[in-house]
């Protein structure tokens, strides 16, 4: 949590190269590529993942300051339930005799 | 679009023309009382507009009386209909409305404004602190409860009460089989009643993570405030998703929009699956704070420290978890496979291992302890033996293959009554009884309480015990009559009369409450029952600053250690320093008034009012974000002559030095 | 709701209920998590039920896509130059970060409310199919969220011009910057699972 930082956020600018190079890589191997549906949605799914990283670390600051651990112990319970709600969703919806 | 005036008001049933009526004397006679004793302005300053945890909670309690009572005649009107065989008392539409709103209301305008009113009284002292972390938004959750809760009670006798079950079910729920406005009902109040609860949720939680008192480590914590973190925790995770499926629900019903309907290719089962994603950490988010309040009670009158703390809290954490992961157990028969449901299977069945570890840990509580036989005390016994017909029914519901045969019979229902009835109801008996004297400054009399439990607990037993056989026996639930020849009669009978004997003992509560108010004894100290945990450790009633000075803490049940140790419980001049206390606001009021006729325009699917509705409340929105009020400061004199009368009582342990 | 200022702090940090305030919203970005989680397992349940009408392919401009992808990515920055400000005790640099970030956020609803317009001259409708509803909503709920955020940041900005920097504004400003970064990490998963996924397959 610093305060009187120096002059240029170099931290912010480089998060935000990042990401762009993500999100254009992201499309490039969806749009140009023509790898199989899975492999093309386990990449892009990662790259997704890591952008959101960025965003979180780089410029939320989610560790800073006293309550940093239980920022990071919250957002992990979010994603938690998140994966269960989506996964577990699409599976009880997909898996047996109601989908068909 | 929307409905013809000649429908605004239901009428043709003697029943509802009498509610009607009773609804209008009861309002005008609320008017005309409030008028005549001259109490509009002190329930605008002291009640409608504080932001006091306690008074607060006091409205979140009453508000769960009256809709206890409200639950209460449903279910005896549902019981009166199927105490004889083809009764003619209501037709079945009737009795499907009457079940709808029976389940809604003791669900999520009952059991959860009890809780989260106790939650709002006990938390904050238990911790050592002065009030919530966020005491307006505090107010705005309890109104926005309470529009919620209004605006689906007025259901019944303007524009008719949704009929499609309390978890409302697609394709029935639809536009299509329920083309009313009924189920708007359900749709709309209950998403203002849940945005309420959310906000509630966020802030028990940074409450309790960042209020408590010096000494006090998340392992030192009280057993309540533990599980009343958790249940927080619970909410946060589980109410958006119930916000989803209630927004979905709308534009299916207003909008044309196909996530449920079947044509358009909506999946009707992707409701179901919403609804108890939500649905089955909600029953944890009710049954925990009851074990908290249990674990409390039961240390007390054992005079014994809680048993087992740290597998207490373990096994809360693990209930947590799991209770997120079980979900389909409510829908095995949609047939989603033998994967699906032999997983979920495991994970219900898991459940029942750290329940069962909270069962032993309060059986060794008592062991050995000096058990004193109080009214919560008896409540909190009474607990045990039947919650556990409710958990191992639960695990017989809860194999997948078992399940075919149970399902949507009447054992299912027995079995949940089994659960929310000893695992909240009666929670919610304890904590009153236990804690009255901290909310009001008297106690309830044992005498009658002695009437109140007996009553309700044979009661509840007959009631919902015959229930279990008729259900193995093939009657299903939300049938509103049944044959001669089913042999269904006598078991059903016997339902009908047991849920007279408990709604007697009901009545022998309110009596209690009543007698009390007028008889019961005002000079009891802060501390009647000899406890163990920091709120009795300051007067009954609560003083609105809570704690002159804040008490230090180093180990469980503090206050026991204080009073052993005669150690902290005096208060100098020289310790009081002025307090600064948030100011009281109407906003929360107003924003609940808001969000409630919106609501209620939005039932009616007349879009413009409800959107010049929906500019109030970005209005008052705006408003709150302009709002600079710092709040004020108690002066030291104040607290002074506050502490010196409250302390200065014979009997007190604690004391005043000058 | 002690109104100790803790001046080794940045000043969002400095007072006691600032702290509480900022944990709190904390929470609630895990509540939103949570919501929109439930938004895309609804999505991913009924992203192929067309019930005949048009299907991924037949509507998404990935251009138009890629644009409002790079407006939110650069408004997610600039939001992170304005808190960056702050620290910095730029009352000047933060307000003119801070508009900057609402003029790229309004070009992002522009553009969103163009692609909605061309949905519905195609009959693409949320009452279609079950597809576009859960289509619809996903990406209405977030632009829902996007308005709110513009509204809410130029109260704050008023606040700020007519108080300046404050323990009290300074808070605010930094936690509508944490809902906006939030959005941008919605907008990714929208990005990716909802526009790539649909045009690969």
């Amino acid at each position: 949590m610093e305060k009187h930082t120096n002059r240029f956020p170099i931290s912010h600018v480089l998060g935000f190269i990042f990401s762009l190079i993500l999100t254009f890589g992201a499309a490039y191997i969806a749009l140009k590529t023509s790898l199989s549906f899975k492999v093309i949605m386990w990449i892009i799914g990662t790259l997704a993942v890591l952008q959101a990283g960025i965003q979180l670390f780089m410029f939320m600051h989610l560790r800073e300051g006293e309550d940093g651990k239980t920022n990071v112990i919250n957002i992990v319970y979010g994603v938690f339930m998140a994966v269960v709600i989506v996964v577990g969703s699409i599976w009880v919806m997909s898996a047996g005799h109601a989908a068909h | 679009m929307g409905i013809k005036w000649d429908e605004f008001f239901i009428t043709g049933d003697p029943l509802i023309l009498g509610s009607q009526i009773a609804i209008v004397l009861t309002m005008v006679g609320i008017v005309a009382g409030v008028t005549y004793l001259k109490k509009w302005k002190w329930l605008w300053s002291e009640w409608i507009t504080t932001v006091d945890h306690k008074r607060i909670g006091i409205m979140y309690i009453i508000s769960g009386v009256l809709m206890f009572f409200r639950g209460g005649m449903d279910g005896l009107l549902m019981k009166a209909q199927t105490s004889r065989p083809e009764m003619e008392f209501l037709d079945a539409q009737h009795y499907n409305e009457i079940f709808t709103t029976h389940g809604v209301i003791m669900i999520l305008f009952m059991a959860m404004p009890m809780l989260i009113g106790i939650m709002n009284v006990v938390v904050p002292l238990q911790i050592g602190a002065r009030d919530v972390a966020f005491p307006q938004l505090n107010a705005l959750s309890f109104w926005l409860f309470f529009g919620g809760a209004m605006l689906f009670n007025i259901s019944f006798v303007i524009g008719g009460s949704p009929d499609a079950g309390w978890t409302s079910y697609f394709p029935l729920a639809g536009k299509e089989f329920s083309p009313g406005i009924g189920n708007n009902y359900y749709a709309v109040a209950l998403q203002i009643a849940g945005i309420g609860t959310l906000l509630s949720g966020i802030n028990f939680v940074v409450t309790i993570l960042k209020m408590r008192t010096k000494g006090m480590t998340l392992m030192k914590m009280p057993m309540f405030t533990w599980t009343s973190f958790i249940a927080s925790v619970i909410i946060i995770a589980a109410f958006p998703i119930f916000t989803v499926a209630l927004a979905l629900m709308t534009f299916d019903r207003l909008y044309g929009a196909h996530f449920f309907t079947l044509s358009g290719g909506g999946l009707d089962m992707l409701w179901a699956n919403l609804f108890w994603l939500w649905g089955h950490p909600e029953v944890y988010i009710l049954v925990l704070p009851a074990f908290g309040i249990y674990s409390e009670i039961i240390s007390t009158f054992s005079r014994k420290t809680l048993f087992g703390y740290k597998s207490m809290v373990l096994s809360i954490l693990i209930i947590a978890l799991l209770s997120m992961v079980v979900w389909v157990h409510h829908f095995y028969t949609m047939g989603s496979g033998p994967a699906v449901n032999s997983i979920f299977s495991i994970t219900t069945m898991a459940i029942a291992v750290p329940t069962g570890i909270k069962i032993f840990n309060w059986l060794f509580t008592m062991r050995k302890g000096r058990i004193k036989m109080t009214n919560a005390m008896l409540w909190s016994l009474a607990f045990v033996p039947c919650f556990i017909i409710g958990g191992v029914t639960g695990v017989m519901l809860g194999m997948g293959a078992a399940d075919y045969q149970y399902h949507n019979t009447l054992f299912l229902v027995a079995h949940f009554h089994y659960t929310i009835i000893p695992g909240v109801v009666f929670a919610v008996f304890a904590a009153l009884y236990y804690w009255w004297p901290k909310m009001f400054g008297f106690t309830l009399n044992e005498k009658i309480g002695r009437w109140h439990f007996w009553l309700f607990v044979i009661g509840f037993n007959a009631t919902f015990m015959p229930m279990f056989f008729l259900g193995l026996d093939g009657a299903v639930r939300r049938s509103y009559t049944y044959s001669v020849e089913s042999g269904f009669a006598p078991l059903f009978l016997v339902s009908a009369l047991g849920s007279v004997i408990l709604a007697l003992g009901f009545i022998a509560f309110c009596y209690n409450i009543y007698w009390s108010i007028r008889h019961a004894d005002r000079n009891i100290t802060g501390d009647p029952w000899n406890a163990r945990t920091l709120e009795w450790a300051t007067a009954s009633p609560v003083q609105p600053y809570n704690f002159a000075k804040l008490p230090e803490v180093d180990g469980l049940d503090p206050f026991w250690k204080m009073k052993k140790n005669n150690q902290g419980l005096t208060i100098k001049d020289s310790e009081i320093k002025e307090i600064h206390m948030p100011s009281n606001s109407g906003l929360p009021f107003i924003m609940g008034v808001a969000f409630g006729v919106a609501g209620f325009f939005l039932v009616f699917e007349w879009h413009i009012a409800a959107a010049i509705a929906a500019i109030g409340i970005i209005a008052g929105l705006i408003y709150r974000s302009f709002d600079y009020d710092e709040g004020y400061h108690i002066p030291v004199d104040e607290i002074k002559e506050t502490e010196s009368k409250w302390r200065n009582v014979e009997g007190e342990v604690h004391n005043y030095v000058k | 709701m002690s109104s100790k200022i803790d001046y080794s702090l940045p000043l969002e940090y400095q007072t006691e209920q600032n702290r509480l305030n900022i944990l709190g919203f904390w929470i609630f970005l895990g509540a939103e998590i949570v919501l929109f989680a439930t938004l895309f397992g609804v999505y991913g349940v009924l992203y192929q039920r067309y019930a005949g009408g048009p299907t991924h392919q037949d509507i998404i401009m990935i251009k138009d896509v890629l644009i409002q992808t790079v407006l939110l990515l650069t408004s997610s920055f600039t939001m992170g130059i304005a808190i960056f400000e702050m620290r910095r005790q730029q009352l000047k640099g933060l307000i003119f970060w801070l508009v900057i970030t609402l003029l790229l956020g309004a070009g992002f609803l522009f553009m969103e409310i163009n692609e909605f317009i061309h949905y519905v001259h195609l009959g693409a409708t949320m009452q279609t199919s079950a597809f576009l509803s859960s289509l619809f909503v996903l990406l209405g709920t977030h632009g829902a969220h996007v308005t709110f955020g513009i509204i809410w940041a130029i109260m704050v900005i008023i606040q700020l011009l007519r108080r300046g920097l404050t323990p009290t504004t300074a808070r605010k400003t930094f936690i509508i910057g944490l809902y906006w970064h939030f959005l941008d990490v919605v907008w990714i998963f929208i990005f990716t699972f909802v526009y790539l996924k649909g045009m690969v397959g």
